[in-house]
């Protein structure tokens, strides 16, 4: 394990050596003034480059390995949109400049707003939400004010147990609270069911589509139909978006608000917890609800619109990640109507391939076909008390990052794997094989192996229970 | 895996110790096995008026958060607070120590709906 710079640190190697040519004459209080020395760890400088780039060289990333991490779509991010997005033009402005100063950056993002909505169906986006779960906060805002506008009592979501876990949690965070329903074993919903539970305080279905379980809705016209005719509104968490564009649009489909997460779909990098964007899409009725500031075009200007008195307000500071919905702008022109619908149905085609080749070996409780993702659940496979886990570990061994493991929480065991677009047949292939090795030979023949691995990474297997009981979180 | 004969059980994997008008409730051995080890525990409020099959707690593991149902209509009039401190006990002792909260249940007629040990057995 790569040591702690304070670790590497000895006293008397003078590794810095920081003359300023300007005297700082600022009147700080005595009392104020530090007396110690700083305390930065001193190391000489060749250590300190073989520091980072032994560190480097450790990262799992997609420009080392394949990453089919189920439900994050972890797909290849044209570096020619990187290297557009670090030009001084956009690097160096300001959030608070006027608007008239930033008109190409308004330019942008209004013009991507309005691709969202021609390959949404719907009629109005905002970007300014940080990533898809406030995304879907903003949304549950927004129906919320829109019942009190009308003056009715509605409190109830329904959210499927085959939908993003961030649903519930959103509806909760706004007030909401939640029914449950279960959905049937391919993860989808029987009307029959949803009829039982449509009271008149529901104010909005949340569904993930395509599901958790990778399979695309098939009852959506009658699940619009009685949400509709309940005076309840349908919400579609568009975060896998990436399995049906150009294919099928939400707004045509009845879905009245809907968030898409910029960094999956539009191949943004994402991973690392962020940066992200999660904006928001609506029918007209919603509009006068959206966060302000609205960018809106007055003549050939630009105009940042404060005014809206019917706005649920302002969720973020300044306006969402600038250079994520660059990117996503650069990479939607790039591609062209075309190329988008082609991402969606490589993106399925890769992942159809991967399940025909695992599925009359592994169980795949949603059935041999799927949209851009899928889940296997190999529990009756399993000997010697292996578990998922372990298989996830020992594919670390063999230079795989380890899919999504125990979601979605419907499958046993579940292992969920997503492929992407930006993979070739032969990376498919070796992965297929390895870790159908792992699952059908390793686990009778050397499930110690299993339950010692990763034993060819930096670290081993580390202990996750003390981890989280008794975090260590300062180096002492 | 361990059922006691004693207890009653949910097909969400929760079980119940009537003792008077209250009621023990905790989840079972398989239940634990299958969270795997349990790293924090959330209770409801002592006080607290909750539905049958609402959810009572969460239970995270190093696996995934679970919400735990309760089996009975009523009022949390006391929780376990060791497993607050040390959610371990309740993989250790899921039916001893590591309960989660006794209620005061509302209405018996909700008894009916839970399954004896060998019915939980079938079930799993």
């Amino acid at each position: 394990m790569e040591k702690l710079l304070n670790e590497l640190s000895s006293s008397g190697v003078p590794s810095y050596n920081v003359k300023s040519d300007v005297e700082i004459d600022v009147q700080i209080p005595r009392n104020l003034k530090r007396n110690s020395a700083l305390g930065l760890p001193v190391a000489a400088e060749n250590d300190l480059l073989r520091h980072f780039t032994n560190l480097s060289r450790k990262n799992y990333a997609l420009s080392t390995v394949f990453y089919p991490l189920g439900s994050c779509t972890m797909k290849y991010n044209p570096l020619i949109n990187e290297r557009i997005a670090k030009n001084e033009a956009f690097n160096f402005i300001h959030p608070y400049q006027p608007p008239e100063s930033i008109q190409g950056i308004l330019e942008i993002m209004y013009g991507l707003e309005r691709d969202l909505c021609e390959l949404s169906g719907m009629d109005c986006f905002s970007l300014q939400q940080a990533a898809g779960a406030q995304g879907e906060f903003a949304g549950l805002l927004i129906i919320a004010k829109y019942f009190k506008s009308i003056r009715q009592t509605r409190t109830k979501i329904i959210v499927p147990d085959s939908a993003h876990g961030t649903n519930p949690a959103s509806a909760a965070f706004a007030g909401f609270e939640i029914v449950p329903l279960k959905s049937e074993s391919n993860g989808s919903i029987s009307p029959e069911k949803l009829k039982r539970i449509l009271t008149p305080g529901v104010a909005a279905i949340m569904l993930t589509i395509p599901n958790t379980l990778g399979t695309f809705e098939k009852n959506i016209p009658e699940i619009s139909k009685l949400a509709h005719e309940n005076g309840s509104l349908l919400y579609y968490d568009g975060a896998n978006l990436n399995a049906v564009m150009g294919i099928v649009r939400p707004g045509d489909m009845g879905f009245d608000v809907m968030h898409i997460n910029l960094h999956k779909t539009f191949s943004t990098p994402h991973g690392g917890g962020g940066p992200g964007s999660g904006p928001i899409g609506v029918k007209a009725f919603l509009e006068p609800f959206l966060p302000v500031p609205r960018i809106e075009k007055k003549k050939s200007k630009f105009v940042l619109n404060y005014k809206k008195s019917e706005s649920i307000g302002k969720l973020k500071a300044f306006f969402g990640n600038f250079p994520v919905i660059l990117k996503a702008y650069i990479y939607i022109k790039a591609l062209g109507a075309k190329g988008l619908k082609n991402v969606s149905e490589h993106a399925v085609l890769n992942a159809n391939y991967m399940l025909a080749r695992f599925k009359d070996k592994i169980n795949v409780p949603a059935g041999g076909r799927c949209m851009h993702e899928f889940v296997l659940s190999p529990k009756s496979l399993f000997k010697n008390d292996v578990r998922t886990l372990d298989v996830a570990k020992r594919l670390l061994d063999y230079g795989y990052y380890a899919p999504t493991v125990y979601f979605p929480l419907i499958v046993e065991e579940a292992v969920m794997i997503e492929p992407t677009e930006t993979e070739s047949k032969e990376t498919l292939d070796a992965f297929v094989d390895i870790l159908t090795k792992i699952i059908l030979e390793e686990t009778g023949l050397e499930p110690q192996k299993l339950k010692e691995a990763p034993v060819n990474t930096s670290v081993r297997r580390l202990n996750e229970v003390e981890a989280a009981r008794k975090p260590i979180l300062r180096w002492k | 895996m361990n059922i006691p004969q004693d207890l009653k059980y949910t097909k969400t994997h929760e079980w119940v110790k009537i003792d008077g008008s209250n009621a023990k409730v905790g989840i079972t051995d398989f239940a634990q096995h299958e969270i795997t080890d349990i790293v924090h525990v959330e209770l409801p409020e002592i006080g607290r008026q909750i539905k049958k099959e609402q959810p009572a707690a969460v239970i995270e593991s190093v696996k995934s958060a679970f919400d735990i149902y309760t089996p009975l209509s009523g009022k949390i009039v006391e929780i376990n607070n060791a497993v607050l401190e040390s959610p371990e006990i309740v993989n250790q002792s899921p039916y001893e120590n590591g309960y989660l909260f006794s209620i005061e249940f509302a209405d018996i007629k909700e008894l009916n709906d839970l399954l004896d040990a060998d019915n939980y057995k079938k079930l799993i």
